[in-house]
């Protein structure tokens, strides 16, 4: 009995029920179409969850002076003047894990412009912290490193900067503004970004090049802090890691002494981040084994009933010289080719499904290769393992009794 | 000496029913030779049925001999009994079994589906040869519920002819036939038999074992009576003698 005559065999007895072939595969086609719908959505979800969660800045690390002593009295954090320029073109140069990385000085004073004025902070900053905020600019452009390297007195505003200084609804670019006296020339007007989780208004913000901050308005020569960005969430903490070691190494710190800085990394939100998507993997993956079990067991009860309804055919395969070999094979090849039938179409529904979806309720959607291969194999294996126990059943009828079957 | 198809010595079949055993053959001795035209005969519980499926080698008998055209066919396994039913042994039963919705000529192909020898082309030329034998050769795309109960039959027949058995098995293979359309099954096996097939033919119709060669009667698990037949009829005549159908 060669292969192409059992395949052919339990196609034709496919056509001959093609109503019930139909049914049977009708459990396979939602199952499939709703996990391949049902992945989508998740991915979607997942995907935008990620990019909400990476727009929070999420592989933002955060490099602060640490709690040191001098002459044996133990100083604030703040007070230290630990972390250099030099620091910073270190990581700069030698950190592999990080991608981006800018130093940070900041001030707080008034901002006045005409006869409007705002209590606001200004940060110093390169234009690399932008890439690391992951924020972009509504209008203009940000200051360039080449202005970074002149001093130059340009300024980025914040939202509600604009708003306070510029009542009137006017565009500031071009504008000089006042910060505590000091006069910046406005480049350009950052995205709004509104609260932060902490309730910090985000948009009420200037931003500098750090070298003007540190000299014309902080006159300090050391940085408040340097801000980062991992490659990836998940590097943040290998990133920490190295950054540490970079810096133990600059400020020539021994084995024995504690850090004289501290690495902050964006921890809970990345625990958040793979806990939510965790979570909704579960959730997907429990919802796929149910429908594709459930399908699986209409084929089982389908081919049972086949099997019963078919006994003096199975009889008569038997009398002419099928063995129990060939007529499990038989009934288990129908199974797969149903089940594999039935996945295939349950594909192009869930494809068409997830159209749906993302067209009219607007959600998220990511049909992914993996989704539908898996499914796939999981149909194809399914229709053995249901098909399994009616086909050998079938294969061990005694074919006098089969024959003789009302 | 020739060679006989069928030789049984001694052979006796017990079933097991509920602890008890019932014993539906009690030693029979038969021998069918090559061109012979046997009809076995009996009542109802005789064992013609028994020893039908037993030389059908779709059952073993419990003791005794059996050999089939020179094979010693005790102990062979289940697949090995598929393959003497694939190559050796044409059946016919009495309610033709066909496959549905299946075509005359795909119903006829499928004993050498099961054989992996016959390529696809060799395997649709015998069973157009073996439907036209029966005459029907103008019906090879008709399903079963297109034919007639008669050329049902004479699909089923060219069914158990197309794998060149050495012997024709046919159970009760009129019992579902009107006289006419018995007689011309009958005549469709006279003619095959005229040609060197062998038949083996299970009924309990006397009218029906007078158009073969040798009866052989079962009583209680016992051949009670084996003997030729005296005045055979010959079908074409009986055809001929009954009134003309309307």
């Amino acid at each position: 009995m060669n292969s192409i005559n059992l395949l052919k065999i339990a196609f034709n007895a496919i056509r001959l029920n093609r109503g019930r072939a139909f049914l049977t595969m009708l459990g396979i086609i939602i199952g499939v179409a709703a996990v391949i719908a049902m992945l989508a959505i998740g991915e979607g979800s997942k995907e935008s969850i990620r990019n909400n969660i990476s727009s929070m800045g999420a592989n933002m690390l955060t490099i602060r002076p640490g709690a040191g002593m001098m002459g044996g009295v133990r100083q604030g954090p703040g007070d230290m003047q630990s972390l250099t320029m030099d620091d910073y073109e270190t990581i700069r140069d030698k950190a592999q894990l990080v991608a981006h990385v800018s130093p940070m000085v900041n001030g707080s004073g008034q901002a006045i412009h005409g006869s409007n004025n705002w209590p606001t902070s200004i940060y110093g900053v390169s234009p690399e912290y932008l890439d690391i905020k992951v924020w972009g600019l509504k209008e203009g452009s940000m200051f360039t490193e080449r202005e970074i390297r002149s001093n130059a007195k340009v300024a980025v505003l914040g939202q509600t900067v604009v708003d306070n200084l510029f009542p009137d609804g006017s565009s500031p670019l071009g504008k000089i503004i006042r910060f505590n006296s000091i006069p910046f020339k406005v480049v350009g007007v950052l995205e709004e970004k509104g609260e932060s989780t902490f309730g910090q208004d985000q948009d009420d913000i200037i931003m500098a090049p750090y070298t003007a901050v540190q000299k014309r308005i902080l006159a300090m020569s050391h940085l408040q802090s340097i801000t980062a960005s991992a490659l990836s969430e998940g590097q943040a903490e290998a990133a920490v890691e190295e950054i540490s070691n970079i810096l133990r190494q600059n400020h020539k710190l021994g084995a024995g002494e504690e850090d004289d800085f501290n690495v902050f990394s964006q921890e809970e939100l990345i625990s958040t981040f793979s806990s939510t998507s965790e979570m909704l993997t579960i959730l997907l993956v429990a919802i796929a084994s149910i429908s594709l079990v459930v399908g699986g067991i209409g084929i089982m009860n389908i081919m049972y009933v086949s099997v019963k309804e078919r006994t003096r055919e199975i009889g008569l395969r038997m009398a002419v010289g099928a063995r129990g070999n060939d007529i499990l094979m038989q009934f288990l090849i129908e199974a797969v080719l149903i089940s594999i039938t039935g996945g295939l179409v349950g594909v192009f529904i869930g494809l068409a499904a997830t159209r749906l979806v993302s067209e009219f309720a607007g959600w998220p959607t990511s049909v992914t290769l993996y989704s539908i291969v898996l499914s796939f194999i999981v149909c194809t294996i399914t229709g053995i393992f249901f098909g399994w126990y009616p086909a050998r059943k079938a294969s061990v009828l005694d074919p006098i009794t089969a024959l003789r079957y009302e | 000496m020739e060679q006989a198809v069928i030789h049984t010595n001694a052979l006796k079949r017990e079933f097991r029913m509920g602890g008890q055993s019932v014993r539906a053959l009690k030693g029979v001795d038969v021998t069918i030779n090559r061109g012979e035209f046997v009809t076995i005969m009996g009542s109802s519980g005789s064992g013609k049925s028994t020893l039908l499926n037993i030389l059908g080698c779709l059952d073993q008998a419990s003791e005794g001999l059996y050999e089939l055209d020179g094979t010693e066919v005790k102990g062979l396994s289940r697949n090995q009994l598929a393959r003497i039913r694939n190559t050796k042994i044409g059946f016919i039963f009495q309610s033709y079994n066909l496959l549905p919705r299946t075509s005359a000529l795909e119903n006829v192909e499928l004993p050498l589906m099961y054989n992996s020898k016959i390529s696809p082309k060799e395997r649709k030329e015998r069973a157009i040869a073996a439907l036209t034998r029966v005459g029907l050769a103008g019906r090879l795309d008709h399903t079963p519920s297109q034919l007639s109960g008669g050329q049902q039959q004479r699909v089923a027949i060219a069914r158990s002819l197309v794998n060149q058995p050495v012997i024709l098995l046919a159970d009760e293979a009129t019992g579902n036939l009107d006289t006419r359309t018995s007689y011309e099954v009958m005549q469709l096996f006279q003619e095959l038999n005229d040609n060197g097939m062998t038949i083996a033919f299970v009924t309990h119709e006397p009218d029906i074992a007078r158009f073969s060669k040798r009866t052989i009667v079962l009583k209680d698990g016992k051949a009670v009576k084996d003997e030729p037949v005296l005045n055979r009829l010959i079908a074409n005549e009986e055809l001929a003698k009954l009134p003309i159908a309307d």
